[in-house]
This record gives C-alpha cells, structure tokens and sequence, in this order.
C-alpha cells in the first residue's frame, strides 16, 4: 500500500476519471464519485449511479482499481451508495458548460418536476446554434440519462441530459 | 412470523416484478415499431433490471444464506418466483404492451412514492432512486395511451383491447397479506389501499382522455404470491436463466 498519499490526494487523481459514455466531464464534476476513505490500509471508494441500471458503472469501478494500481494502492474497494439518490443539481455549472460544448444540451432545472407527467417538455436551447426552436424527439435518448432533440433552426439532433 | 423472513419475501415482490417486467420489455430490443421507441423501451427496461438488481441483492442479504442478486435471479425456479402476474404477460401488440406497461408504471409510481418514507433505509434509499426514474417511463407510456387510444379506429381497438386481456390481473396489484401487515406495522411497507385509490384514480383519468372503457369484467386472476403463475413464465425463465444455468460460475 501506498502510504505516501493521504485521501485528498486519492480524491484528486480518481478526479481526472472520465465517464465512459460522456468523456469531456469526470466522474467527479458528474457527482459519481461521493467520497474516498481509508480504513486498516484498505483504500475505500464511494461512489453513486446516475440511473439504477447504468452500464457504465462497472467500467467507473474499473477504472477506479486501475487508476489506483498506477499509483501503488491495490487494496481497494469499490462501494456504491444509493443514498442521497443522485441528482443533475450535483453537476457543476463548468460541467455544464462542458457538455453544452460537446454538443449535450446541459440540465437546466432541479430534479424531476411533476410537469413531466402531463407531458410537456421544456423549451431548450440547442447547445450548437443556441436556438430556442427546439422539439423533442424522443424522451429516451443513446443512454439512460440523455433524451432526444432536434433543433428547428440549424436541423441538427442533439441530446438533453435529462434532469434528475 | 419474524421480521427478516417477512422482509425477505417482500423484497422478492418487489425485485421479481421489477426483473420479469424489465426482462419482457427487453424483448422488444430490435423489434421496436419506430427506433425511437426501441430505444425507449431498452432505456426502461434497464432501469427495471437495475431496480431489481439492487432489491434482490438487498433480499440476499437479508435473507443471510450468502445468495447474491445472480443466485436469486438466475437459480430460482418458477414457483419460487413472487413477481406480479401482469409483468410476466407477452408483449402482444406494441398496444397491448403499452397497456400492459401504463397499468404497472402508475402502480410503480404511487407504490414508490409511498416506499420513499419506508423506515427500512436501504428500502427507502432504492425507492428514492427509482420513483425519479418511474416518473419519466409514466410519461412516456401516458403519452402513448393518449396516442393510441385518441388515434385511429385500429389503434383504438388493439389498445382497448390490450386492456381488456389484461384487467383480471390488475387486482392481485393491491392484495394484503400477513407480510404486508407485519411490515405495515414496522413502517417499513406501502399500505397498498392507499395505493389503489391513487391508482384507480390516475387510471380513470387517462382512460376518459384517452376514450379508452374500463374494462365490466369481474373475473380476477390471482396467485402470484403463492407462487402461482400463467404458462409463460416458465418459458420466460427458460430464455433468461439458460445461459447462467449452462455455464455455471461463469465470469467475464
């Protein structure tokens, strides 16, 4: 075990982990990665799924062990917590503006309001033109967290992380 | 009865219904009427898998006999499955599985609600997390039911009747028993007449929208609970535990 690094230190170095599927933000301005313990010379990674079913949190933990294989830590465990359930209000503004860049319309309202169960979606702005044109195509888009949108203005499709 | 046994039973209800149904859905991978909604249908049913993996690895542990999320999903057999009757029905139509999927997605919607306060924490930390999702999959199948059943004369009639074939199952939903009322006590389960009314309600509501009948029949199948199940989730089980079943231990 490396003892040279207090969990700080470990925080940071996981911090530049990319998430699989978005690979511009890491998992910890995405508000995956929650907290890092050290307990008896075991190095104890919390971390927390967007959706139940993300795929890509097995990868995360892989990258997690790899990552801290690097750097000397092989004690590792990797736990996920349910507990605050995640939220795109984890997200921070800088991540935002980092998806609106890579062409993913960021979430721009706290969790899930009731308004979307009479089916309206919101007006959004398309992170290319930044139109307000815009109409959705399907709420369910290439990953658990994205929905589909097209813009009228510009004619391209972009995703939307959906609020959470 | 104790508490652990109770709570280990409860939790299979919960996590089978979840697994069947997210494992049904995933059947229409592929085979979507338009892409969009082959996606749409995919993105749920991960989100039911998901749901089920974490309330069956939660039953493992409660149950305390080493069984993990795998052992529960891919060793039991038919008999000692507990999902709902409703989530194991055929996909039918892509009417009928709107149908099927609204009926079950309001029941999720008010039953998760209720679990979010549930004094069993890890209970309530699950139901936290999927209500957000179960918010979006009824939305999704509301608008269907608005668009099939207010749509043409076919999908009207292959909507109406989807619901028609599946009404006797929806009352076994709201059904009690001494492991409710055990855990009802403990503040740990949904009181599921409270549920019902909610439930009823919504239904009635989109249906008047929708110009869909609620169905005369008084006829109700039930038996889930004792293990009791149509013909087809045995084939179910039959396509889902193969490969697990085929390579026992097997790791990628």
């Amino acid at each position: 075990m490396n003892t040279l690094l207090n969990k700080e230190e470990i925080y940071k170095i996981l911090s530049d982990i990319p998430d699989p599927e978005i690979p511009v933000i890491n998992i910890s301005e995405l508000g995956i990665l929650r907290e890092v313990k050290l307990e008896d010379g075991v190095c104890m990674v919390v971390i927390t799924p967007t959706y139940t079913g993300c795929p890509a949190m097995k990868v995360i933990e892989d990258d997690i062990k790899i990552k801290l294989k690097e750097v000397g830590i092989e004690k590792v465990k990797v736990a996920l917590v349910y507990s605050p359930a995640w939220t795109t209000d984890w997200i921070s503004d800088s991540a935002k503006e980092k998806l609106r860049v890579y062409g993913i319309a960021p979430p721009d309202h706290s969790s899930v309001d009731k308004k979307v169960l009479l089916g309206k979606p919101r007006e959004l702005k398309c992170p290319l033109c930044g139109s307000k044109n815009t109409e959705m195509i399907s709420q369910f888009g290439s990953t658990a967290c994205k929905a589909l949108y097209r813009c009228l203005e510009c004619k391209e499709p972009f995703d939307y992380f959906k609020c959470l | 009865m104790n508490i652990q046994n109770a709570k280990f039973e409860y939790l299979l209800r919960l996590g089978d219904s979840s697994l069947i149904i997210g494992h049904r859905l995933s059947e229409w991978c592929g085979h979507g009427p338009i892409l969009e909604e082959d996606i749409a249908l995919i993105n749920v049913a991960l989100d039911f898998v998901g749901n089920a993996t974490e309330l069956l690895r939660y039953a493992g542990q409660v149950e305390g006999k080493e069984r993990d999320e795998d052992d529960l999903a891919f060793l039991r057999d038919e008999r000692e499955y507990r999902n709902l009757l409703i989530t194991e029905q055929p996909n039918g139509d892509y009417a009928s599985t709107i149908a099927r999927q609204f009926l079950f997605d309001v029941y999720m919607y008010f039953l998760y609600e209720e679990l979010k306060s549930s004094k069993d924490e890890t209970l309530a930390a699950i139901a936290t997390k999927t209500h957000k999702e179960v918010t979006y999959h009824l939305r999704h199948t509301t608008e269907w039911m608005y668009r099939l059943g207010d749509g043409t004369t076919e999908s009207h009639v292959r909507l109406q009747n989807g619901v028609n074939d599946l009404w006797m199952f929806t009352s076994e939903m709201f059904d009690m028993d001494e492991f409710d009322e055990v855990l009802i006590k403990e503040g740990i389960a949904a009181d599921l007449n409270k549920v019902k009314t909610e439930w009823e309600k919504k239904v009635k509501e989109v249906f008047a929208e929708a110009t869909i009948q609620i169905p005369t029949t008084t006829f109700r199948q039930k038996g889930s609970r004792e293990g009791k199940h149509s013909e087809h989730l045995g084939f179910l089980l039959a396509e889902m535990q193969y490969v697990h079943r085929t390579h026992p231990g097997a790791k990628w």
